[in-house]
């Protein structure tokens, strides 16, 4: 499923609202969740999931292929860790 | 930094600005949001969401593993897991707001 199939749904759903509105509510809710995210905010929506950040602090890497060192600045990568109540459906 | 935990209400909060819907309806909408999604991966489908990231339902066997306290192995039995992977625009906004925001 892609996002236009999840407005699609939607919209089926809520005939009184244009598919406009509901692509603009699609992208508040990930638009908020990933400014939370952004400001170094949790995410927890129970029964779904919670997303958080991690730090990644600065590397020596080496390029696999030539053996050169290279510098690997300090990054953050977003987390997700599923909910327990979509475990159990993933897993009956 | 006071780092907050959003929840359902703040992204309800977020639905109720951005539409002129009842706050109630706004509510509403987050939960089949995120049942929708729920249902596809449930489903086996994968859900893919751009500029945001992608869902994936992913299929692990079983394996052996240790409880660390005891040093007692356990069958650890095949199961699914769900997996978030990050577009690149989420992790471009994350770095670009977090890296050298003296966090």
């Amino acid at each position: 499923m892609i996002k236009s199939e999840l407005i699609e749904k939607l919209s089926a759903e809520n005939p009184h609202l244009f598919q406009r509105d509901i692509e603009n509510i699609v992208n508040a809710i990930l638009g908020e969740v990933g400014d939370a995210l952004a400001r170094g905010d949790r995410v927890e929506l129970r029964g779904f999931g919670a997303f958080s950040i991690k730090n990644r602090p600065p590397r020596t890497g080496r390029n696999p292929r030539t053996g050169e060192q290279v510098a690997v600045a300090e990054k953050y990568v977003p987390q997700f860790k599923a909910g327990k109540e979509i475990r159990e459906r993933l897993n009956k | 930094m006071a780092n907050r935990t959003v929840t359902r209400a703040d992204l309800a909060e977020a639905v109720y600005q951005s539409v002129g819907l009842s706050r109630t309806e706004s509510a509403e909408l987050v939960e089949r949001v995120l049942d929708l999604i729920c249902d596809a991966l449930v489903e086996g489908d994968n859900v893919k969401l751009s500029s945001f990231g992608s869902f994936q339902v992913r299929a692990k066997n079983e394996r052996i593993g240790r409880n660390p306290k005891t040093g007692e192995e356990v069958p650890i039995f095949p199961r699914q897991v769900l997996v978030f992977k990050p577009s690149n625009v989420l992790k471009t906004k994350i770095n670009k707001s977090m890296v050298g925001a003296g966090k």
